[in-house]
């Protein structure tokens, strides 16, 4: 059978060392009552057939929509090396790095991973990646309410909605205030922050670009907040990070991004993951794993997990958090990417696509009745108010073969007309004419 | 061996994207603008090739080693599985595609690939509904935790405490303590978890329990039935820790048993490959009174055959990932599920108990077996004896890897001292399993002879024993820091 080297002779023996007579004799110690009621499971299949079923079900998807959505989740190009350096069995067979020897591969590989989000986003060090980036921001949230014994947290509705809710369903049972400070036709509304942070405090939350494509700077609410003894976190989008000004710059104590932009397929949700920085005052506070450089004993260089007294596995429900595991495959992806372009090479993929979407904005606010939702400058990503209803335009372009973005009414009600647009370097200046022309036509 | 950033050349090209048209002054005002470069590295694609082609050398895998390590059951992944999960079919598809107006048509493969892998779990498990959300096993507890917490809020019950066995993964208690619960630990008696410490424990207050069975000791929990009754009689629910589920397909079902909910490790029981550290996924199941607190979305199918994502629960706990989990890793398990099919799957959990138990045989004689009868898919030993001469079990790892292997699992669970847990799973033959006990014997011999010669291993490895303590004193975890 598939994958079990046995052969007849071999279960034989083996049942035989063990000293029972057959494979059921192994499980007497599972009562019949608590012996399955059904087991109802399909035979196997061949491996050519399994491939033909789930090659026909991908086929099911629609992947050849011209895409304009964004919203935090990329399609950037993948240089094909990511793919084929990720393929090494050595990488992704094998497991956390518990016994650092017979792994300074993957070791070694995550302490260049920490250095390079670290420079990228400009701040002091960072862990081996967590689950995403709604995570990261929520471990973010967890690490200030630790080191400040504060209970409120401001957060900007201007920060993805898609982690607000998810930041609402972990702290649902725990002890804490969350208050949401809602936007300014789309802008950071940093005023109303500021007037929002006390003394009970724990951190102020902005997301940069912010989920409407703004490009923003929160110096002077970071700097008014730490006067008040609040932790300042920048959720970030790490492409744009090479370019616009930096959440180090800015006074972040925390920096998290979701990394699926550097290398990862979009994959219908994941896996991604979630990059998380912060300045060297908060490191024991970060949870996760971590890589440090140390040396052998004969005084070589060498990597190893450390700081394992914050992790689970040591001080089980006093731990800094329950994550166990990382995405360090992902990590991985997220470094060789970055190490293929380059700083030079992700500085022009980022100003790729924001020329594409100054582009697609200047074109767009041009037709009839559409309006841009923001004023600042905006990044890759943008927002625009049509004079009808945006599902029904979205659903009307999408029988043409387009998305024209992601109607923002879903979760900001009011905007129910505006749409968020997306563009990267992989559109083309054609791709936004037919969207501009189509969605003239539409309206 | 010299970073990727110390090999870094300023003006080397890798993959060189064309330039813009603009520059960033015209596009942004320079208070906007990032100061200085990232400096990340600068090299050629035949550098950076080389560079992560020369790590990956140094790292121990299934495809190379053998990794009896317990708990984890590192058991071969199928590769076909991985040019699956490569479609593009999947790999392009954008996770807010199903959130537009009629975007569930879009994107049927996806869901259907979803719903019927919640359908096998729910089979195998004997629970009523899935959720394919929980991005790691943890992430599963926490999830489990919420939608357990969500249960009691709803019915009005309060309830403050969780329950863990003392052999319980690290992982349990921390779930349980950042979902806002108190923790209480629970002793085991003979390797199991022992009624009348329980019923010790046990109040009003206590909201559930945190289980693995068969446990981290590879033991199955006798006392279950009891355990149960015990937990019902106070509305506590049973949670079920799927690290160790690879024993148990075909031959118990934990919602058949009584337990309430559980998660699974598609990257353990599911054959979908570890990656030095993740992604994993950790899908939850639930009873059916559990059922209206899951996460959303959920996806279901109507009556037409078609397959849609639903959001309007209005008890669920609310999002615990973006979208719907990792769903990379779930098709991967999808394909191991479809291509072993039923017998497949119950072959695996026989194999992987006849594995452990034929090792465990043929190393009883040499380290001290503290529960020495049939096991389940993995066994602990204790090398108690041999630190008496000075040999610790971290030195027997050490001296395994020098052999090739890597090291089982050591010091967990922490009630066993010295502890060393073996899981070979079923996808090892004979004769990896013999050739392993017979090198582990004479590291067993030598540690009798010349224990100096086994503390210092290992020797044959890019670098020899690495000084941790000095690692987290000066905590340089980068490379500017």
């Amino acid at each position: 059978m598939p994958y079990v080297p046995h052969t007849t002779a071999d279960t034989r023996a083996m049942l035989e060392a063990v000293g029972v007579s057959s494979m059921e004799e192994l499980f007497a110690e599972i009562p019949q009552t608590l012996r399955p009621k059904s087991f109802d499971l399909p035979p196997g299949m061949s491996e050519m057939d399994t491939r033909a079923k789930i090659e026909d079900l991908s086929s099911r998807n629609n992947t050849s929509l011209v895409s304009f959505l964004g919203g935090g989740f990329y399609d950037h190009y993948v240089p094909s090396a990511v793919d084929a350096l990720i393929s090494r069995g050595e990488f992704y067979t094998a497991y956390t790095p518990y016994q650092p020897e017979a792994s300074q591969g993957t070791l070694q590989a995550i302490f260049e991973y920490q250095t390079a989000v670290s420079r990228l986003l400009d701040m002091d060090c960072s862990n081996a990646s967590v689950y995403d980036g709604g995570t990261a921001l929520y471990e973010a949230m967890m690490m200030a309410v630790r080191q400040t014994r504060r209970v409120k947290v401001v957060i900007s509705e201007t920060v993805s909605p898609i982690y607000r809710i998810l930041l609402g369903t972990y702290t649902k049972n725990l002890n804490l205030e969350l208050v949401t400070v809602p936007h300014a036709s789309g802008a950071t509304d940093f005023a109303a922050m500021e007037k929002a942070v006390d003394a009970s405090t724990a951190c102020v939350v902005v997301q940069n670009p912010s989920f409407f494509g703004c490009v923003e700077d929160a110096s002077a609410l970071f700097a008014s907040a730490k006067a008040k003894g609040a932790v300042c976190i920048v959720s970030a989008y790490p492409v744009l990070a090479s370019v616009i000004k930096t959440p180090g710059k800015m006074g972040a104590d925390i920096a998290v991004a979701e990394g699926q932009s550097l290398g990862l397929p979009l994959s219908f949700g994941g896996p991604y993951l979630g990059i998380m920085t912060c300045t060297k005052a908060m490191v024991r506070q970060m949870p996760g794993r971590i890589v440090g450089r140390t040396t052998d004993s004969q005084g070589r260089t060498g990597y190893v997990l450390t700081l394992q007294a914050r992790e689970q596995h040591i001080r089980r429900q006093k731990a800094t958090s329950n994550i166990c595991s990382n995405q360090a495959l992902c990590a991985l992806r997220c470094l060789i990417h970055m190490c293929l372009l380059g700083d030079e090479g992700l500085r022009r993929t980022a100003r790729t696509c924001m020329e594409n979407a100054r582009y697609a904005a200047g074109k767009l606010s041009r037709i009839k009745g559409v309006t841009m939702l923001t004023h600042g400058p905006v990044g890759n990503e943008f927002a625009i108010t049509l004079p009808r209803p945006a599902q029904d335009v979205c659903l009307a372009m999408i029988g043409r073969g387009f998305v024209p973005g992601f109607p923002l009414g879903r979760y900001y009600p009011g905007l129910e007309n505006s749409l968020l647009v997306c563009c990267t370097e992989k559109h083309s200046r054609r791709d936004i004419d037919i969207l501009a022309a189509w969605l003239e036509d539409e309206l | 061996m010299s970073t990727v950033f110390e090999k870094s050349v300023p003006g080397r090209e890798g993959v060189w994207p064309d330039a813009p048209e603009h520059d960033m002054g015209e596009m942004l005002p320079a208070d906007l603008t990032r100061e200085a470069p990232a400096a990340l590295p600068s090299l050629s694609e035949l550098d950076v090739v080389r560079h992560f082609s020369m790590l990956s050398r140094k790292n121990y895998g299934v495809d190379s080693n053998f990794y009896p390590l317990g708990s984890c059951t590192m058991k071969y992944n199928p590769k076909f599985c991985e040019d699956i999960a490569g479609l593009p079919g999947f790999s392009r598809l954008h996770p807010l595609l199903p959130q537009l107006p009629r975007g569930d048509e879009l994107t049927q493969g996806a869901l259907e690939v979803m719903y019927e892998t919640e359908r096998w779990l729910c089979e195998i498990t004997g629970m009523s509904e899935f959720t394919l959300h929980p991005m790691a096993g943890a992430h599963g507890e926490l999830t489990g935790v919420l939608t357990m917490a969500a249960y009691h809020a709803d019915k009005g019950n309060k309830k403050t405490k969780i329950i863990c066995p003392d052999s319980a993964h690290g992982t349990n208690p921390a779930s349980a303590a950042i979902a806002g619960y108190e923790v209480v630990s629970v002793a085991s008696k003979d390797g199991i978890v022992d009624p009348d410490a329980l019923a010790a424990v046990l109040t009003d207050e206590v909201a559930g329990m945190m289980m693995t069975c068969p446990n981290t000791l590879g033991l199955f929990e006798k006392n279950l039935p009891k355990i149960v009754d015990m937990l019902r009689s106070v509305d506590a629910l049973l949670y079920y820790d799927g690290a160790n589920l690879n024993a148990i397909m075909g031959k118990m079902r934990v919602g058949d048993a009584g337990f309430d909910v559980v998660h699974v490790n598609l990257h353990k029981t599911f054959a979908t490959p570890h990656g030095g550290g993740g992604p994993g996924s950790g899908p939850v199941g639930v009873c059916e009174k559990l059922v209206p607190y899951l996460p959303i979305s959920r996806v279901v199918k109507d009556p037409s055959g078609r397959f849609h994502l639903r959001y309007d629960y209005p008890k669920s706990i609310g999002y615990v990932a973006p979208f719907y989990g990792n769903f990379g890793v779930v098709l991967k398990a999808y394909a191991y599920m479809l291509r072993l099919g039923r017998e497949g799957l119950i072959r695996v959990s026989e194999n992987a108990v006849l594995a452990a138990n034929y090792m465990r045989k043929l190393l009883d004689d040499v380290l001290e077996v503290p529960y020495d009868r049939i096991c389940m898919h993995e066994f602990v030993a204790s090398a108690d004896k041999q630190s008496h001469k000075g040999v610790r079990a971290l030195d027997i790892a050490k001296a395994l890897l020098d052999k090739g292997y890597h090291a089982p699992t050591i010091y967990f669970p922490l009630i066993v001292k010295e502890c060393l847990m073996f899981e070979p799973t079923e996808t090892e033959s004979k004769q990896t399993m013999d050739e392993f006990v017979k090198d582990l014997r004479e590291i067993l011999a030598q540690a009798e002879t010349d224990p100096a010669a086994v503390q210092t291993a290992p020797v044959t490895l890019p670098v020899t024993r690495l000084d941790e303590t000095a690692a987290a004193r000066n905590m340089h975890i980068t490379q500017d820091m």
